[in-house]
């Protein structure tokens, strides 16, 4: 039989291939595109890439239909006058109109009070820059997504091991026996993680995933541990608790790593109680953390300083210093900790079983004993001893929003991370890994800025926007102790918001407290939608008067590359390029892409041109920190500095000289450096022929312990990484938080929380890890608000980022709530049926599916799927604003009024980490007689000048949307 | 003689869709047209893809699990679409035992679709010629791709390389080995037609405890007794017996 | 299975065509045999072989309504071998071509007696020509029942009943046509077909009744577990990969209700068979026209509602992966 179609025949055109990096999700894998005659034919991974290694996820392989998508801005628009915020009603501008409206505006406020503009991002990936631009403006009022995201993951592990999951380390699923997953979205850490877990389930591996959902990665894990949300801690401590009890920590590492041993004093009556104990050797003044801490030698049974060569601590006991101070090792302190949090006491709070609570305790601490690795890697450790092997303990975790997004995050994460220590895991074959610049000092060395003094008009912010309080000196408020940032992050409300608290952003600013503000620029953060809490009402504040007729938040500047809800309400959009369109870099000065092997840092290069007139946000915040004349972007003689981004990202060095820039790789004049040099004036060309990444592969001895690696420390300072070189121990008792306790209780020589906050600072600054039942959840009558809700992102879709996919639409349109049948049926809901979910906040009816993969008392939905009508250019009958919901209308940003004020933030007391999934509620069906669409329903959103056409139906090849065959 | 296949490893599809919208991408500018989208960005969204994941829960709560399913064309080795196809369009290639359609021949009669129990031919509603997976026939033998990346374009997708590609006639070949060792099964078994594409079942590690493994030796509780112990004040045999 | 109205059309007008032509055929045999008052070769047979032909091509123009690309149904003829839509496409051209060329016969009263016996039983050429027709017409019916029979994993189609069912109701509805039509141009033969109309029409619905009795006690050999390879018995699909529908959710299945599909049953059972059988004899008994068309035409109408339902139930085992959640 003749066959007439060829069905092998590559259709006609010129093939090119050029290599990016990909941002459908924030993993930055390579990616390879094929082009037929310019236009975008295919999106591989690319193979030599070392983060996917030529995979790609299903979000990745549809990022042609994010480029064609139609929901694309490609103008700059302007606010028609009369229409008001939400009308979506707007008139196209010309970009210089748009800078020159911009530039003046925040002139006027840069020369008189920089903090009235507050710039905050989405999940951006260019944090080294905005951060810079805000700092160069003077304000402090910057910050990323990462307070509603997982700033508890963060600083919980950064405060205790010096790394945290995910950028900064992970599990090091090679050489791990078993794998704890607990609280991790389906998906999370997308293409390595998959990888990864792949090759450790071939490899015999243990999967135990403790989730209250049953999905994504944790359908194949080997066994799922249901559990409650908001109830980790209490199951962490009773690991700590049966681990301790039983004997299965690894001493010899606490004893060497860890602060176990450490004396702390205890006795209430002394001066330091609660603080370390500490020898009088004079202290070097550039050292960060000073080895000056004592140990109870066993062999002695006295004081030694710690770490004394031939000496052994006991990590139990009390004992009484010779000048009668009753004191103890850390280790014992942590022991009384856990003494009644039982497996029993857990088992109540986390559903769990206690004989699996105990079984779990047991297959780590055996697993981690029984399968010790050691491999022969010769090493020096930071106090000079050679070891020949280096140790590890195979038993690794992860976890992420599951634990993060709770107001008692920061201690359950504590609590984590404390269980991998005593576990004897970090740094360590088969536990967890850090990755460059990870670890840093406990805590890292940047610093908010002190006082408002530090914000002055036309001056650069003395400070960083961000960073690491260590002590209640180094809070960011003003003589009263009130909080000079917007969010009011590093203020006594939120002490440790390394990340700031975007989510109270506009609510502050609205309501002028702690002031107002002029002028707010979101770039793409959807905050009239998904990524904020209390949706309905922030889209009233945005769009709110004062008496005057003037509106509450006077001017707002949305930077976005699609036609989300959040553009509805900006006076300017400004359109932004999609990846493919861009260049980018994934610095070593924001959230690189290392492994764990060494450092690695990644470029986007532009495989296709702008659409329309769209531009990088890069390329506007060059232009406007050039035309405001912002040091960085201007030179001695006040010209411009730098032409363009790629131009700044070559040439621009943290300081003048310094060697250091946004890329580290092929640096010097030659590309001969890295890490450090003088700018490579050829830098693109040289990470363009390199897969667009940069990876520098250490030495084996310096691949592990790096926290107290002498070689790996001074390494890492050498080449500008960290400032000092010394050992970073594992704070089991956090001193950190103890000065902030001390400060409520009037024991510190410095700042004091106000009255109303003394309580919640003494209470959650708990120098060990402890549970307490979620705020929000503690403020809820749990009898009427029976239930827990959570969300998830599915793996196909990117938070609000993929409705306007064509392809990626079709698997998930919209979303049902999913409910254990048992729960449902209790209150007569039917599968499938529309129902209505209700917390104290606000109610949302929905489509309910039944699902036996959730713990009962949970019911949970994929987030972002349901879209305000009109958004994303989706047409008003979509099944996104029809069918699909949005869970955020039933979640407050603020607390009830409570002792610590009337509106706080609904977030970590610690970090200010938005507590999304403490929220209570109650489920119902709906009236036989109401509408089978979703509630809330919005005014459609017209489609905004210079978006595309929607077709009935389309058929894309390579870049033609055609209605005819065409092959 | 050879005969191509897929073979699915549900032991660690996490069901992240990646080998469904690499198929779609990669075939819609490929040698079968464009493949159609229905109502893009409208009411029920629906179109034509070569491969679907979908997602089944067994047993009951907490003993769940929940399953992802990849399936597309298994093309069998007694392929019931082929004989009924009266157009000759639907056709099996002698030389690798591939199941393709011959989109010049095919007159969309939707025949061939009812003669598959599986359910993986797909019309195209606007080509109105059925389309299927075709194993990415057109990279197999593309000499200009890297020898590496002639494989079907979700076998190079797939995050979790839950998708084996190889001849599984080939006794040695990747894919006849995890069959073999890993209880690769058909689909459908009763109905005789010989999928070639396998699937390889759910795989449990667990960990039994011993209890010896609790009551230690190396026990590090024991370092933490203080001191030598001291001579006690009651009274104890050494009072009252001379033995 | 959805069941498609090209298809339904297709296979009921076809039916009526070919059961029309095998009632000349009869006709024409038994006065061959002289069992029958010989009728007006031109009015009747040719007329009554027109009719058939329009009923046919009637069924074939449907039958472009299920084509993707009808412009290359030729194609549809290569493969015979294997393919019984192939040879029912080679078929029903054929059995065409054979009734216009019967019809032309009777028409142009090119008859020409080829041998007549002692008794006086005439051979005649349009009887040769008809011979082949008659052939046709069965060979037709095999195809197009063995369309459905031939699917295995469609186990409600996959049974001799299938292509006994076809034929005894394609031929129960032509024949009944033949009746009113005979009343009218040839009523000495109106009798003799009302008596097989009845005939056909009873053993159809026996034949029917055997069929619907079948199914019901059709366990499906395909289960989730085998569709899956998981051995459990409490399985539940939770996604079907797309959430708007596919080829998979809208070819194979009708989306109505248990209970439509039940009513259905009863509305054909009634339509197809009862009333026709009534009217057949109320309309022989009074030698109306009217009453006997009317037992045609309601016995068609039954009989889309038949074919509707013959599809409807017939229940695909890809089902089980597409159980639209």
């Amino acid at each position: 039989m003749t066959v007439v179609h060829n069905p092998i025949q590559a259709p006609a055109g010129r093939i090119e291939v050029k290599n990016t990096t990909c941002y459908m999700c924030a993993c930055r894998c390579g990616i390879r595109v094929t082009l037929r005659d310019g236009e975008i034919r295919y999106i591989q991974g690319n193979p030599d890439h070392p983060l996917n290694k030529g995979v790609i996820c299903a979000k990745g392989a549809s990022g042609i239909m994010k480029q064609y998508s139609p929901a694309r801005l490609t103008r700059p628009l302007r606010r028609k006058e009369g229409a008001d915020r939400g009308d979506a009603q707007f008139e196209p501008i010309s970009w210089e109109e748009a800078f020159s409206t911009i530039a003046t505006r925040l002139e006027k406020i840069r020369s008189t009070d920089p903090k009235k503009f507050a710039l905050f991002t989405g999940r951006d990936q260019m944090q080294a820059l905005t951060g810079l631009f805000a700092k160069q403006f003077g304000t402090p009022n910057y910050a990323a997504h990462g307070g509603f995201c997982s700033v508890n993951m963060a600083t919980g592990m950064i405060y205790t091991i010096g790394g945290s999951f995910w950028e900064f380390g992970g599990p090091d699923l090679d050489r791990a026996r078993l794998f704890v997953m607990i609280g991790t979205a389906e998906d999370h850490h997308s293409n390595p993680l998959k990888m990864a877990l792949s090759k450790f389930k071939r490899n015999g591996g243990r999967f135990i995933s403790i989730n209250p959902i049953r999905s994504g990665y944790s359908a194949i894990a080997d066994e799922w541990v249901p559990i409650k949300p908001g109830t980790d801690g209490a199951l962490l401590l009773a690991l700590i608790h049966e681990l301790i009890r039983t004997g299965l920590y690894d001493r010899d590492f606490l004893v060497q790593y860890s602060n176990a041993a450490e004396l702390v004093s205890v006795d209430p009556a002394s001066d330091d109680s609660g603080l370390f104990v500490r020898t009088d050797i004079p202290r070097d003044p550039d050292c960060f953390d000073p080895q000056d801490r004592v140990w109870w030698d066993r062999a002695s049974d006295k004081p030694t300083p710690a770490r004394k060569a031939d000496t052994d601590p006991f990590l139990l006991g009390e004992f009484a210093m010779p000048d009668g101070r009753r004191v103890k090792p850390s280790f014992q302190l942590l022991k009384d900790r856990v003494a009644h949090y039982t497996p029993e006491w857990a088992s109540e709070v986390t559903g769990i079983p206690v004989e699996t609570i105990k079984r779990l305790a047991y297959e780590m601490g055996i697993t981690a004993r029984d399968e010790k690795i050691e491999l022969p890697i010769a090493w020096t450790d930071a106090w000079g001893k050679d070891h020949d092997t280096v140790t590890g303990n195979p038993v690794a975790f992860h976890a992420m929003r599951g634990l993060a997004a709770h107001s008692n995050g920061f201690q359950t994460i504590r609590a984590l991370s404390i269980l991998m220590s005593i576990l004897g895991t970090i740094d360590r074959p088969g536990g967890f890994r850090h990755k460059a610049p990870f670890p840093r000092p406990i805590p890292p060395c940047a610093k908010p800025p002190k006082s408002p003094n530090d914000v002055k008009p036309n001056t650069v912010l003395n400070g960083m926007p961000l960073g690491w309080p260590a002590d209640p000196n180094d809070l960011f408020v003003d003589d009263d102790g009130k909080p000079v940032r917007i969010d009011k992050a590093f203020s006594w409300e939120y002490p440790l918001a390394a990340h700031g608290l975007m989510h109270n952003v506009i609510t502050n600013a609205w309501r002028g407290d702690p002031y107002h503000i002029d002028t707010l620029l979101i770039f793409m953060a959807n905050m009239a939608w998904n990524s904020t809490m209390n949706t309905t009402h922030v889209r009233q504040m945005l769009n709110d008067k004062d008496d005057n007729g003037e509106y509450k938040i006077p001017f707002l500047i949305v930077c976005d590359a699609f036609q989300s809800e959040m553009t509805a309400y900006a006076d300017i959009v400004l359109p932004d390029t999609t990846y493919l369109e861009r260049h980018d870099a994934m610095s070593m000065l924001d959230r690189p892409i290392s492994e764990y092997d060494g450092p690695v840092d990644s470029v986007r290069i532009p495989v296709v041109p702008p659409k329309g007139e769209c531009k990088p946000f890069q390329e506007v915040l060059i232009e406007l920190g050039s035309r405001l004349k912002l040091p960085a972007f201007t030179t001695a003689s006040g010209t411009r500095k730098y032409r363009d981004y790629p131009d700044f990202i070559v040439n621009y060095e943290t300081e003048p000289g310094s060697g250091i820039g946004f890329l580290a790789g092929w640096r010097g004049k030659g590309g001969e450096k890295f890490m450090k040099g003088e700018p490579n004036p050829n830098q693109w060309e040289m990470y363009a022929k390199h897969n667009c990444v940069f990876h520098y592969e250490m030495p084996k001895s310096y691949q592990y312990m790096r926290n107290w690696n002498r070689g790996y420390l001074k390494w890492a300072q050498e080449h500008r990484l960290t400032r000092y070189a010394e050992p970073i121990n594992i704070h089991i008792y956090s001193e950190v938080l103890m000065k902030f306790r001390r400060a409520a209780q009037g024991k510190w020589e410095g700042r004091i929380p106000p009255v109303h906050l003394r309580k919640r600072i003494e209470t959650h600054f708990d120098p060990l890890p402890f549970y307490s039942e979620p705020l929000e959840s503690a403020l809820t009558d749990k009898h009427q608000y029976p239930l827990n809700a959570v969300t998830q992102r599915p793996m196909a879709m990117y938070h609000s980022w993929d409705s306007q996919n064509a392809w990626l639409r079709q698997i998930h349109p919209y979303n049902f709530l999913h409910v254990h049948p048992k729960t449902a049926q209790a209150v007569g809901i039917v599968d499938g049926s529309w129902i209505w979910i209700e917390s104290m906040h606000g109610k949302v009816r929905c489509l309910c599916r039944y699902s036996e993969a959730v713990e009962p008392g949970t019911v949970w939905t994929w987030n972002a799927i349901g879209k305000a009508k009109g958004a994303w250019r989706l047409e008003p009958n979509a099944n996104e604003s029809e069918q699909g919901f949005l869970l955020n209308h039933l979640i407050s940003e603020e607390l009830p009024s409570c002792e610590a004020g009337a509106h706080v933030s609904n977030s970590d007391p610690l970090t200010g980490q938005a507590g999304w999934y403490d929220v209570r509620v109650r489920i119902y069906p709906a009236g036989a007689d109401e509408a089978h669409v979703t509630s809330p329903q919005f005014t459609a959103m017209p489609a905004l000048p210079g978006t595309g056409t929607t077709r009935k139906w389309q058929g894309f090849f390579a870049g033609m949307f055609t209605k005819k065959k065409t092959a | 003689m050879t005969q191509l296949a897929l073979v699915i490893d549900l032991n660690v599809c996490v069901g992240c869709h990646a080998c469904v919208t690499s198929c779609k991408e990669w075939n819609t500018s490929g040698p079968a047209g464009f493949m159609t989208d229905e109502n893009p960005y409208g009411k029920d969204p629906t179109g034509t893809f070569f491969n679907r994941v979908q997602t089944y829960e067994f047993g009951e709560f907490p003993n769940t699990e929940t399953l992802h399913f990849p399936k597309s064309c298994l093309h069998c080795e007694d392929p019931p679409c082929v004989p009924v196809c009266p157009t000759g369009a639907s056709y099996k290639r002698k030389e690798d035992g591939i199941v393709l359609v011959d989109y010049d021949k095919c007159i969309g009669c939707r025949y061939c679709s009812w003669a598959c129990p599986y359910g993986v031919r797909e019309i195209d509603e606007k080509q109105r010629v059925m389309k299927k997976c075709t194993l990415c026939v057109d990279r197999l033998y593309d000499e200009t791709l890297p020898v590496s990346e002639r494989k079907p374009a979700c076998v190079l997708a797939c995050p979790t390389s839950a998708r084996l590609y190889g001849d599984v006639h080939d006794p040695d070949s990747e894919v006849s080995v995890a069959i073999r060792e890993s209880g690769g099964y058909q689909l459908m078994p009763e109905w005789g037609t010989q999928p070639a594409n396998h699937y390889l079942p759910r795989r449990k590690t667990r960990k039994q405890i011993h209890e010896d493994e609790l009551v230690r030796a190396d026990n590090p509780l024991k370092k933490e007794q203080r001191g030598p112990s001291k001579p006690i004040s009651e009274p104890t045999l050494d009072d009252s017996t001379s033995w | 299975m959805h069941p498609a109205f090209s298809v339904i059309f297709l296979t009921t007008l076809i039916g009526v065509g070919q059961g029309m032509f095998l009632a000349l055929f009869s006709g024409q045999t038994y006065s061959a045999v002289e069992l029958l008052p010989t009728s007006n070769s031109a009015r009747f047979y040719a007329t009554g072989a027109f009719i058939a032909l329009l009923f046919l091509v009637g069924g074939l123009i449907a039958s472009f309504f299920h084509l993707g690309r009808p412009e290359r149904a030729w194609r549809a003829a290569s493969q015979w071998r294997t393919s019984w839509l192939s040879r029912e496409v080679i078929v029903l051209p054929t059995l065409m071509m054979l009734v216009f060329v019967y019809a032309l016969m009777h028409y142009f009263e090119w008859d020409t007696v080829l041998f007549t016996n002692a008794k006086g039983a005439r051979l005649q050429l349009t009887l040769v020509v008809a011979c082949f027709g008659m052939l046709a017409t069965f060979a037709l019916f095999i195809c197009t029942g063995m369309i459905y029979a031939c699917l295995k994993f469609l186990q409600e189609w996959h049974s001799p009943l299938t292509v006994i069912n076809y034929t005894l109701l394609g031929t129960a509805s032509g024949f009944a046509l033949t009746t009113a039509f005979a009343n009218l141009n040839a009523p000495e033969l109106m009798r003799f077909y009302a008596i097989w109309t009845i005939i056909i029409t009873s053993a159809g619905g026996i034949t029917r009744a055997a069929s619907l009795l079948r199914n019901a006690q059709l366990k499906p050999k395909s289960t989730l577990q085998t569709a899956l390879g998981v051995r459990h018995t409490k399985i539940q699909q939770k996604s079907m990969g797309f959430m708007g529908g596919s080829v998979n959710t809208r070819d194979f299945a009708h989306h109505k209700t248990a209970l439509f599909l039940k009513n259905i049953k009863w509305i054909f059972i009634v339509l197809a068979f009862v009333i026709p059988l009534l009217l057949l004899w109320l309309g022989m008994q009074r030698r109306d026209t009217g009453i006997l068309l009317a037992a045609f035409i309601v016995q068609y109408i039954g009989l889309l509602f038949e074919r509707w339902f013959f599809f409807a139930q017939a229940n695909h085992p890809q089902n089980l992966y597409y159980q639209t959640v």
